[in-house]
């Protein structure tokens, strides 16, 4: 057996894992190395936590490697229930970071469960949805799995920590994958549009745009097929202008200043290069220095200034794209794009739904982390603090992404052929 | 199938954007490069110490000491006895406060500067109590220290340059040398340079980094702000010399634009060029001597080697300290100097006061005169106290009526007929006066007079020769002739000179019949100077000069400047005593005459040209000539014997005759 499991394993992915990890470990270090710094080892620096704590991670994957895969899909539902009381905990117990009560200090560590609460959501949503009586469109059914992904981004939301909710929403990628109406893609893709619209345009153009482009729509159906049903599209036409304006309304009042700023800055509505986008600026000016080979480990004069805040945890991809330049920047970008594409590949392989689901879970987190952060740090996407998975530094996160790898590489071990 | 291709879609989708992002940040836009560079390196030049100068016998003249900037971040200051501070600084306690708010304003993490250029005795009370002052600290820098407290008008000053002075440059050396240290470091690796100077250049520093040659030419010609800069004189002449190269260290920032290490362990640092160290002409010794002669009197002294070109001294009185114009009372100092517009301290009469040069000029005539065939040296002239030259005109002449002189006779007894009668031979002597003048005009200007002369220090004047178009100007065509202008005969008329000018042609008479240009820097060899320095011949013959300098040398044994005979020296001059006037409430009203001699000695082998000019001192025998006479005693050995006389000159003062005219009470003169 236990020679069955190194011969299955998936080398390529495990590979890639640690690759990005060493990866990861050098820009931390590279990133806050002073003069205090004596060894990369030592517990006190940042790259030297990181370092044991990917130690203390690779202790659980000969033990996760060899647990029957069984006990993650039968035990998921008390994985779930444990990470949803350890987010309750937070409100009593939990440690106020920078605003939001997300971590639990135990000794010198901190540990943030809603990193956790992904590997148990994704367990327990793949174990739902992998039943034999379950239909994703039967109204029941679907309000179960949204009460079990609604019920961490809730808690999480409260926190306050928008970033990490935002990532449970990668779910939906599964959900498609598991036969949720495509319509509801669609009109994520629609509502997601006429968001961004609302913030460019006044809701009050926008409404008339949409009046006219319905009234075009709707005289070329008419023309063509004079029978077909008006209401869907008037339905339509009412939810976007009541979408436009709400979010209007949500925007210019429920939203703090920062987060408008956030979506301006990067929308090109307001131009600055020493305020609010300060962050992104740097970032840019960081990567934009490295040019097509970087300036050389060690080397990166923005990262040895620190003038990109938050570096070693959020923006750690602008120290890359600094020291290592277009290649070691683009070759990140590629290893990640190969291990999430082969993770679809492998759980599409699956004859059983709960590994290819889990994987799913697994692949759509990966992906939905990736797009953010490297996206907020090329200047693409608002500011939204989550980490890299494997190359920022953070011990939660580092733990959660390896465990999850790890279930990854079980589950894909001793598939069912 | 599509369900299964959603995510793929998406993830391959958005790693095309990043890597395209990614393109367009940091292979397509070398703004960013640019801005990084200039957010987190702090360029910060490094200054060499400015030249050493030298008197041309190796006496160290000028120095460089260290100066304090008492310096200020405000972030790291605390609570501290304000009182205790002040109390060693001279500064008042509004002043502190006001400095410090707008160091605090500037920025809190950055260093400004509160009290500049404090003395090593002025800091030395603070230095071991500083630990009380936290945030303050002290910057060292070099200004200039003249260990010889002489000859400010050679020297110049210097002084840091101001925002005006580098606004340009600097915003454009920033962004050049940005762009360059990216081009530099793509060819530190490469070795092929484009051309042979720049290969040769940087040969010898194979191992420091490969900077191009046009940068450190770009470096060596801006200023930063309050980087110092010569301003007069020698300082400013030779500022490239004096200056050197300075370098440039490289640091790497923080974001609150603190310095965190240097850039790359220095890698690209450029280390200052040590600037050359100038050696005079001057001889201090004498140069002091001469200034001690000229207290309380104004005017200018000029000592000139004959055989080299080389000035010995350059007087103007009144002068000042040089030290004045160095450390945080320069500007009240130089305020005071500059509005001194009565005896105009930083006005050098030696190089820009154009006089008229009187009788010694009558030496230039007299060797026209020969040179042309209108006299010979046996030539005799009657002088009737004086000389008619036209209807009504008269020229004076302190020579008894009958009086009947040879050239020689006419030099040392000054007869101002004798000269009038050649200057009238001469100018008649063409076809028309206007080519006579032209004529004498041409002999004139070969002596340096009317232009200037090309030395090596900013200033000057030209001085002026009349030529025929001056007159035809002020007379209509024709109806001037050579009565119209004899006054030049005497050096009176409108000829002008300045006291190096008269000097030069001194020692062109010394040197029978050239010049060499007078210069301040000293050259190491007779052959270069040769080089450098090449003779400017007359027009005249060098037979000629053995006639007038006979004359000249009677002028001291038994003439008009018998006072400068000196025991052992066979000494030529020529005294002179010029008219001049002022324009006194709208009137032009005469002053006291001038008081000038001319000289060289010895005779043969001439060691020393001077030209002595006293303003208002009446006949040339009564200072010019004494002065002279020391100045070429101490020169040739070394001390001077007349003690009655030094002390005359030394103690003596004309200082009534210089408030003669602002006194607005009515005055009489020469007496």
């Amino acid at each position: 057996m236990t020679n069955n499991v190194l011969y299955r394993l998936d080398w390529l992915s495990l590979l890639i894992y640690l690759l990005l990890i060493i990866f990861g470990i050098t820009n931390i270090y590279s990133t806050t190395l002073s003069e205090a710094t004596v060894s990369l080892l030592e517990l006190g620096s940042p790259a030297g936590k990181q370092f044991w704590i990917f130690i203390f991670s690779l202790f659980f994957l000969p033990l996760t490697l060899y647990i029957n895969s069984n006990f993650f899909e039968h035990l998921s539902l008390v994985f779930y229930i444990l990470s949803i009381l350890g987010l309750i905990g937070l409100f009593v117990f939990g440690q106020k970071i920078s605003g939001a009560t997300s971590w639990y200090l135990i000794g010198g560590f901190s540990l943030q469960p809603s990193e956790l609460a992904k590997i148990t959501t994704s367990l327990l949503l793949a174990s739902n949805l992998s039943s034999i009586q379950m239909d994703i469109n039967k109204r029941a059914f679907l309000f179960k799995i949204f009460l079990i992904i609604m019920l961490p981004i809730i808690l999480i939301l409260m926190q306050p920590d928008a970033g990490s909710a935002l990532i449970y929403l990668s779910l939906f990628f599964v959900l498609l994958r598991e036969g949720m109406s495509m319509k509801t893609l669609y009109f994520g893709i629609g509502l997601l549009l006429i968001f961004i619209l609302t913030l460019v345009f006044d809701p009050i153009i926008l409404s008339t745009a949409f009046l006219i482009i319905f009234i075009l729509i709707y005289g070329l159906v008419l023309y063509y097929s004079p029978k077909t049903r008006k209401t869907p599209y008037i339905i339509g036409l009412v939810v976007s202008i009541v979408f436009s304006f709400s979010v209007n309304f949500i925007f210019n009042t429920v939203f703090e200043q920062r987060h408008r700023d956030r979506f301006n800055i990067i929308l090109g509505l307001e131009n600055d290069s020493k305020g609010i986008g300060y962050n992104i600026n740097q970032s840019k000016i960081a990567i934009g220095s490295g040019g097509f080979s970087g300036k050389g480990f060690l080397n990166g004069t923005q990262t040895k200034g620190g003038f990109v805040p938050a570096q070693h945890t959020d923006y750690i991809f602008s120290t890359v794209g600094e020291e290592w330049g277009f290649i070691g920047s683009s070759g990140l970008i590629i290893l990640f794009t190969i291990l999430i594409l082969r993770i679809l590949y492998r759980a599409e392989k699956h004859i059983q739904p709960f590994p290819r689901i889990f994987s799913y879970c697994f692949a759509s987190m990966l992906f939905v982390h990736f797009f953010i952060n490297i996206g907020m740090t090329l200047g693409l996407v608002p500011t939204v603090g989550i980490p890299l998975p494997y190359i920022s530094y953070g011990g939660t996160n580092l733990i959660a992404f390896s465990l999850m790898f790890f279930i990854y590489l079980n589950l894909d071990a001793n598939r069912l052929n | 199938m599509i369900r299964k291709i959603v995510l793929l879609t998406f993830i391959i989708g958005s790693s095309l954007i990043f890597i395209f992002q990614l393109i367009a940040l940091q292979l397509f836009n070398s703004d960013y490069s640019k801005r990084s560079l200039s957010n987190a390196i702090e360029k910060r030049p490094v200054y060499p110490t400015r030249g050493l100068i030298y008197d041309r016998n190796g006496a160290l003249w000028v120095a460089n000491k260290p100066v304090y900037d008492l310096m200020i971040v405000p972030e790291n200051l605390d609570a501290f006895d304000t009182l205790e501070l002040i109390s060693s600084l001279n500064i008042s306690k509004e002043e502190i406060h006001q400095k410090i708010s707008n160091a605090n304003s500037y920025s809190k993490k950055l260093p400004s500067v509160i009290v500049r250029q404090l003395s090593m005795a002025e800091t030395s009370k603070l230095q071991e109590k500083m630990w009380k002052f936290p945030g303050f600290y002290f910057q060292k820098k070099s200004t200039r220290d003249y260990i010889l407290p002489i000859g400010s008008n050679i020297l110049g000053y210097t002084s840091e340059t101001d925002q005006n002075e580098i606004k340009i440059s600097s915003s454009k050396l920033t962004e050049i040398d940005e762009i360059k240290l990216i081009e530099i470091k793509k060819v530190v690796s490469d070795s092929d340079y484009s051309s042979k100077e720049e290969n040769e250049s940087l040969k010898k520093k194979v191992t420091k980094p490969v900077f191009s040659y046009s940068l450190i030419n770009e470096l060596m010609k801006n200023y930063d702000l309050g980087e110092m800069i010569g301003r007069q004189g020698i300082e400013k002449n030779y500022e490239k010399e004096l200056r050197g190269t300075k370098g440039l260290q490289f640091f790497q920032k923080d974001r609150f634009n603190r310095i965190i290490g240097p850039y790359e362990d220095g890698k690209f640092d450029l280390d200052p060029q040590a600037p050359q160290n100038i050696t005079l002409t001057i001889d201090a010794v004498l140069q002091g001597y001469g200034e001690s002669l000229m207290i309380n009197k104004r005017g200018g002294i000029v000592a000139i080697e004959p055989k080299s070109g080389e000035v010995l001294a350059l007087v103007t009185a009144p002068s000042y300290d040089p030290n004045m114009l160095v450390g945080r009372d320069r500007s009240k100092y130089f305020n005071k100097l500059v509005k001194d517009t009565i005896a105009k301290p930083l006005f050098d009469r030696s190089l820009q006061a154009e006089y008229s040069p009187g009788s010694p000029f009558k030496t230039l005539n007299a060797l026209i005169g020969l040179q042309e065939k209108v006299i010979r040296p046996e030539t005799v002239f009657t002088c009737d106290k004086g000389h008619y030259y036209g209807r009504g005109s008269f020229m004076g002449c302190h020579n008894p009526i009958g009086t009947k002189s040879d050239l020689i006779k006419g030099i040392y007894s000054s007869c101002n007929s004798y000269f009038a009668k050649t200057f009238v031979r001469l100018i008649n002597s063409q076809s028309t006066p206007a080519e006579g003048v032209d004529l004498w005009r041409k002999h004139l200007e070969k002596f340096g007079l009317g232009n200037f002369l090309g030395y090596d220090l900013p200033i000057g004047k030209r001085g002026f020769i009349p030529g025929s178009n001056y007159y035809d100007n002020w007379y209509p065509k024709g109806s001037w002739g050579a009565t119209t202008l004899v006054s030049n005969a005497i050096g009176q008329g409108e000829i002008l000179t300045t006291p190096i000018q008269m000097a030069n042609f001194t020692a062109t008479i010394a040197n029978r019949g050239y010049f060499k240009r007078p210069h301040f820097k000293k050259v190491n060899s007779k052959k270069i100077n040769d080089s450098l320095y090449p003779k400017n011949q007359t027009l005249i013959e060098a037979k000629h000069f053995e006639t007038v300098i006979e004359g000249m040398h009677q002028v001291v044994e038994r003439g008009t400047a018998r006072i400068a005979k000196i025991k052992g020296i066979e000494v030529c001059g020529k005294t002179g005593t010029v008219e001049n006037f002022i324009r006194l409430k709208n009137e032009k009203t005469q002053l006291t005459d001038h008081s000038i001699f001319i000289a060289f000695a010895p005779k043969d082998n001439p060691k020393i040209a001077i030209a002595v000019f006293i303003e208002n001192g009446y006949w040339g025998g009564r200072w010019a000539a004494p002065i002279a006479s020391l100045m070429i005693e101490k020169y040739l050995k070394g001390e001077v014997k007349r003690d009655w006389l030094e002390n005359k000159m030394l103690n003596g003062s004309l200082m009534a005759e210089y408030d003669k005219p602002i006194l607005g009470k009515p005055f009489t003169i020469n007496d």
